[in-house]
């Protein structure tokens, strides 16, 4: 077990590196001559020069990487190119705050919806209510966010008029529903999908017959022996899942016109402001290996049946 | 579907040498395939819009860029029988045309990243393991820890400057005018950025399968009889792992489509004029107070290309669902 969660942790600093070189090289070479970019059309040979020497871009490469690594530790990732004095990190902070509190509320809509309903569909396998539930899950999960987003607002924003169509202002916002729940519904479908099968493979195992067999309560069977024996193989994938959920934010936040990270990209890829692009990457991906990181350590802290097998 | 006769080329040679009764895994899966009637509907919807994707330019009614601005947000009539648009294009014209873009990178994408990398790097990793096993799985680890959309994103954004110049260059010392203009940057850039991502869960797949069919005797009696690794891999592993092959190619395809929309929805993907169903889903939602508008007095516009991408992405999964239950030994 500690030799798992050691061997675990130390993954994720090698890949964070791998990572910021990928990002680094592309964000800095992938388009051409950066120096070219920053001064566009006032570009001369003398400024350029002065330019090159003063962003360090002279140097070797490898010093160069590991000064962006350096200071993107620090939270440092460097200066705009579009808005020339700013920092990255002061531009992009107020965005990141916003788009997080949209996906976590997203995240908490598909687990919350998510795992009960597979939950249920399985317990009710043999009943009409199970199949119900599987072709309902197939249907949401091919649908793409830009097909549930019109659908919502031309229903419940322009027919009904109950939501406004479009603004932000904060989770506890009648404005933040309609988004909160268009991303979070195919993260609906993913969850219920892998609670089902968790929860039928539960079902078929021996432990089960034999509580029953025991005179255990169906109701106890259900909830104590098959719904946490159940939950567990899902907690390992819901990292996933919500990495699978990050596309369909980003196309939220443009479709009902939320000031968060989406918008704020796309004009920095368009006016090709490279550093913006490369925080942007560089966080999102390790938000996203550390969150990784954390399901899977509670996975082996939560499975009996892992943490001893592991100690051998 | 070229994957599908690909296979079925493979499966036909085995069953010439076996000259024998039985019959061989591919086979039998294109048996109980044709026997399930979803799978069969879904086979011949897509069917449908592949051919009318790829015989765009036959079919369409009008050219897709050809504007009309006395007749825009027309709704439907006889002569535009989708209405036309903000600019007056015919959307029915635009939506076959963008059904071509999307069919074409499914089947780029699915050549290129997933099967030709895919399978390879998995026939070697499988097959050789040892360094170039540890090698290609570390890499593919590493890659999966990106946020798929966040490396495609970036993918698309620093490298669409490089391919446009490098096309440029192409038109300059060839001669040939029109590169940059007809399209194919898009799909390259499209193409490249799918990469990094389509090929690793073919590959790993294909690696767990040819771990264990490597062992089995027949391999091994290949082996003593002489015959070489490539002759090993590609004559008795290939046609024996193709099934679990076939059903991930199915999903990932869905995946594929939905890619591109979503890259030219951001705009990152195909650039106009050419169309997409993405960028003709962005002109209706993705423009703020004016896309409210549309949706308001014209909701009609948005209809078509959203149904078109959710029934691709629907029966791609539904095939793959029900492929699974074919080659999956513990479902029969």
């Amino acid at each position: 077990m500690l030799i798992y969660a050691i061997k675990r942790i130390l993954w994720v600093p090698l890949v964070m590196l791998v990572i910021a070189l990928m990002v680094f090289v592309l964000g800095i070479y992938g388009p051409g001559d950066p120096v070219e970019v920053i001064l566009g059309n006032n570009y001369t040979e003398e400024l350029a020069d002065s330019l090159r020497e003063k962003k360090g871009l002279n140097d070797p490469v490898y010093v160069q990487y590991f000064r962006y690594l350096g200071d993107s530790i620090k939270g440092d990732f460097g200066e705009s190119y579009k808005y020339p004095g700013k920092t990255v990190s002061e531009l992009l902070a107020p965005k990141l705050v916003v788009s997080a509190k949209l996906f976590i509320v997203s995240i908490l809509i598909s687990t919350l919806f998510g795992i009960p309903l597979g939950f249920y569909a399985a317990i009710k396998q043999g009943t009409p209510i199970d199949p119900l539930v599987v072709s309902l899950t197939l249907i949401i999960y091919a649908m793409p966010v830009f097909l549930t987003a019109p659908f919502l607002i031309i229903i419940f924003a322009l027919e009904l008029g109950w939501v406004p169509v479009s603004g932000w202002g904060g989770i506890f916002d009648s404005r933040s529903i309609l988004p909160a729940i268009t991303v979070g519904m195919p993260g609906i479908a993913v969850i219920a999908r892998l609670m089902r099968a968790s929860t039928l493979d539960v079902l078929g195992q021996e432990f089960i017959t034999f509580a029953k067999a025991k005179g255990v309560s169906r109701r106890d069977v259900i909830y104590k022996h098959v719904g946490k024996n159940a939950i567990l193989p899902v907690v390992t994938v819901l990292g996933l899942s919500f990495s699978g959920m990050l596309g369909g934010a980003l196309i939220v936040e443009l479709i009902f016109g939320i000031p968060g990270v989406a918008r704020f990209a796309l004009d920095a890829i368009f006016s090709r402001d490279y550093p913006i692009i490369m925080a942007i990457t560089l966080i999102g991906t390790a938000t996203l290996v550390i969150a990784n990181l954390i399901v899977d350590l509670l996975y082996v802290l939560l499975d009996p049946r892992i943490r001893y097998s592991n100690d051998n | 579907m070229c994957f599908l006769t690909q296979g079925l080329g493979i499966a036909m040679t085995i069953n010439k040498d076996q000259k024998s009764t039985s019959i061989s895994p591919f086979r039998h899966g294109l048996n109980s395939l044709l026997r399930k009637r979803v799978a069969m509907s879904v086979i011949i919807v897509l069917l449908i819009v592949y051919v009318v994707g790829l015989f765009a330019p036959l079919i369409a009614p009008y050219s897709y860029s050809e504007t009309d601005l006395m007749n825009t947000q027309s709704g439907p009539t006889w002569d535009h029988i989708f209405g036309t648009d903000r600019l007056g294009r015919d959307i029915f014209t635009r939506i076959i045309w963008g059904i071509q873009t999307t069919v074409i990178i499914t089947i780029v994408g699915l050549i290129t990243g997933s099967l030709i990398l895919g399978v390879s790097l998995g026939l070697v990793a499988g097959y050789f393991r040892g360094k170039a096993d540890a090698f290609i799985t570390r890499t593919g680890e590493v890659l999966a820890a990106f946020p798929d959309i966040l490396l495609i994103i970036i993918l698309a954004a620093t490298l669409r400057p490089r391919i446009v110049d490098f096309a440029r260059s192409i038109e300059d010392s060839s001669g040939i005018n029109g590169i940059v203009s007809s399209g194919i940057v898009d799909f390259a850039v499209i193409g490249i950025a799918l990469l990094p991502l389509s090929w690793f869960g073919m590959m790993r797949l294909v690696r767990g399968q040819v771990l264990s069919v490597g062992q089995r005797e027949y391999v091994q009696a290949a082996r003593i009889a002489g015959a070489s690794n490539l002759r090993i891999l590609f004559r008795h592993i290939l046609p024996n792992v193709i099934g679990p092959i076939i059903v991930s190619a199915s999903f990932g395809l869905g995946a594929v489509a939905g890619t591109e929309v979503f890259l030219s929805f951001l705009g990152l993907g195909v650039q106009p004029p050419h169309p997409s169903l993405g960028i003709m889903i962005a002109d209706v939602t993705g423009r703020g107070s004016s896309s409210v508008s549309v949706l308001t007095n014209h909701p009609e516009q948005i209809l078509a290309p959203i149904a078109i991408v959710w029934i691709l992405i629907f029966c791609w999964n539904l095939l793959g669902d029900a492929l699974t239950d074919i080659f999956n030994p513990r479902s029969k």
